[in-house]
């Protein structure tokens, strides 16, 4: 008989990158699938715009850089950039904002940085940024969700207002935004923080037809689905449960102190928690394992970190969601994070004086 | 003459005080949104480089070591509340779109760098010379950075450059491109980063070309290391 010997570790794990990149893409689908549902087939086209535009650009750079380019792109990671962005980006808007915010992503915030795993921040998130603040009123137009609509849409129109601004009867996408009462609708977030500003009290603004029960027609289900697809990465080992954790709880427990102080003037923590891009951030982008503190003690303060700044952001900024700023603003202060939450290592004479302590 | 050479390939090129000795970042990133407003600036550096070089170089036999630098400050000041007061006269429209970045000159690191690294050790006539070039090559980075953030931000070139020389000007404003909406991104600060970061890596990457194409010729040129045995 003959018997093998290899040397160890003979226990190796199945997750690589590509795999990992694929199975994170894949959780995103109920996220996506309500998406749609609420808002149509737009979600889908700004995902096919920006991945693809993501695949092409990633091509283009490592061409440039004369690295290897099958081989880099089959591990999945411009594609997962181009899906989270295009899943931020209203379903609506032009094409150019995707393509323009893709290929920032891929060719500033990654590959100059140095590619996969030497990017000092989230990717995805930079092309959000560099869109929102150039061009803020294309990406706050989200549509009303379709049951209040005041038109419906084919595919072939949403395709149309994609790339001409109008659909095929031509109606501009500025009109889609009406509700069937006529009057225009910006997010539960956007259109909370409006109403706040014009001394309206917070119960009187969540009575508009924007909200429903809980935290905002349709943006509700999104987060719930969102979050569903979180839980299925987390039953799979690909994110652990730190920053998720630490960074939702942090943010309900600075929204319910705010609520409880000054209830005229906040959402109440459910709302925050199911609306703009929470649960999306939470499980999905703040996860993120190359701009993530390293340690399992530094992800729970990085995560608490992002909970905290979207709070402050959301209530005392200027723009109606966080999740992006808070993302980035947190990457800038991991190497410290992970300077000072250096696990010990075993039998080292730190380890030894922790032992002896307990 | 060969020192005036010198002098204009380090302030162009090899000692760009924009582009290698970074010099000068504020009114660099903050006043490029436009290429007129670039060449405002460029205008005032160059006239505040002139006047406080030759000024410097023509004291500098008289001033005390240990207090050379707020000397040097004084100078420069004096020179740009004169070239502030020239703008606020006769470009009150540029005057008010650099605002607070004209008086701010007083503290463009390249202009006290020249006076206490060139003027106080030199005579009147290079000194000038060396406040001409170095406020040049500043005012090139400037002027590139302008454009490309002018194109970039909002289509057009030499926008607004009426307020700077006059009515005629205003058929200088080239639409570049159809631009619907503003890339606010490239007009803001961050974008004067980007951008000058891409300036670099094409600086460095050219220079790196040039040297490569002039060291093999070195190389040939150097005798065979065999003979330098025999000869010894």
């Amino acid at each position: 008989m003959f018997l093998s010997v290899t040397p160890s570790p003979h226990k190796v794990g199945q997750a690589n990158t590509a795999k990992m990149m694929r199975n994170v893409a894949l959780a995103t689908l109920p996220g996506i699938i309500a998406l749609m549902y609420f808002f149509g087939f737009g979600v889908l086209i700004q995902l096919v715009i920006c991945m693809l535009t993501a695949v092409i650009t990633e091509a283009l750079i490592l061409k440039v850089r004369k690295k290897p380019i099958s081989l880099t792109l089959k591990d999945n990671s411009a594609l997962l950039t181009g899906l989270l962005l295009g899943i931020s980006i209203p379903p609506l808007a032009p094409w150019w904002i995707g393509a323009l915010g893709v290929s920032f992503a891929i060719i500033v915030a990654k590959q100059l940085y140095g590619g996969l795993g030497f990017n000092l921040f989230n990717p995805a998130m930079i092309g959000y940024v560099l869109l929102l603040i150039s061009f803020p009123l294309q990406m706050t137009t989200w549509q009303v969700p379709f049951e209040v609509a005041q038109h419906s849409l084919s595919f072939i129109d949403e395709l149309s207002a994609v790339f001409s601004g109008y659909t095929t009867s031509g109606v501009s996408v500025n009109d889609l935004r009406l509700t069937v009462d006529g009057i225009t609708m910006a997010t539960p977030l956007d259109s909370l923080k409006t109403d706040l500003t014009q001394g309206l009290t917070s119960s009187e603004a969540t009575n508009k037809p924007a909200y429903s029960t809980m935290a905002g027609l349709g943006w509700e289900w999104v987060n719930l689905a969102f979050l569903l697809g979180g839980l299925i990465l987390l039953k799979l080992k690909m994110i652990r449960w730190h920053i998720p954790v630490a960074m939702l709880s942090s943010l309900f427990l600075c929204t319910l102190i705010g609520y409880l102080l000054a209830p005229d003037s906040h959402g109440t923590p459910v709302f925050h928690l199911l609306s703009g891009a929470t649960m999306l951030g939470a499980f999905f982008i703040a996860t993120d394992p190359v701009t993530a503190a390293t340690s399992n003690k530094g992800r729970l303060i990085f995560g608490a970190l992002i909970g905290v700044l979207i709070y402050i952001i959301r209530n005392f900024g200027g723009f109606p969601d966080a999740i992006a700023f808070a993302v980035l603003l947190a990457n800038m202060t991991v190497p410290v994070i992970d300077y000072y939450t250096k696990p010990v290592s075993y039998g080292s004479a730190n380890h030894r004086k922790e032992v002896n302590d307990e | 003459m060969n020192q005036y050479a010198e002098l204009t390939w380090q302030g162009l090129w090899k000692n760009n005080p924009g582009l290698v000795q970074l010099l000068g970042l504020c009114p660099l990133l903050a006043v490029t949104s436009t290429v007129t407003n670039a060449i405002g600036m460029s205008l005032a550096t160059i006239a505040v480089m002139i006047g406080s070089n030759a000024t410097v170089s023509l004291i500098r036999t008289w001033i005390p070591k240990e207090i050379r630098i707020p000397i040097f400050v004084m100078i420069i000041a004096g020179f740009v509340t004169c070239v502030q007061l020239l703008f606020n006269a006769y470009a009150y429209g540029l005057y008010q779109s650099l605002g607070i970045f004209l008086p701010l000159i007083v503290t463009n690191c390249i202009i006290i760098g020249r006076a206490e690294a060139y003027a106080s050790k030199n005579t009147l006539l290079p000194s000038v010379y060396d406040g001409f070039i170095m406020g040049i090559g500043f005012s090139l980075v400037l002027i590139i950075l302008g454009a490309i953030r002018e194109v970039l931000g909002q289509g057009t070139l030499f926008d607004g450059a009426e307020l700077l020389l006059g009515e005629w000007a205003s058929s200088l404003r080239v639409e570049v491109m159809q631009l619907d909406h503003s890339f606010l991104f490239i007009m803001l600060p961050p974008g004067a980063f980007v951008a000058l970061g891409f300036i670099l890596a094409a600086k460095n990457s050219l220079n790196s070309r040039m040297e490569s194409l002039v060291e093999p010729q070195i190389e040939a040129d150097k005798p065979q290391r065999v003979r330098i045995n025999k000869v010894s």
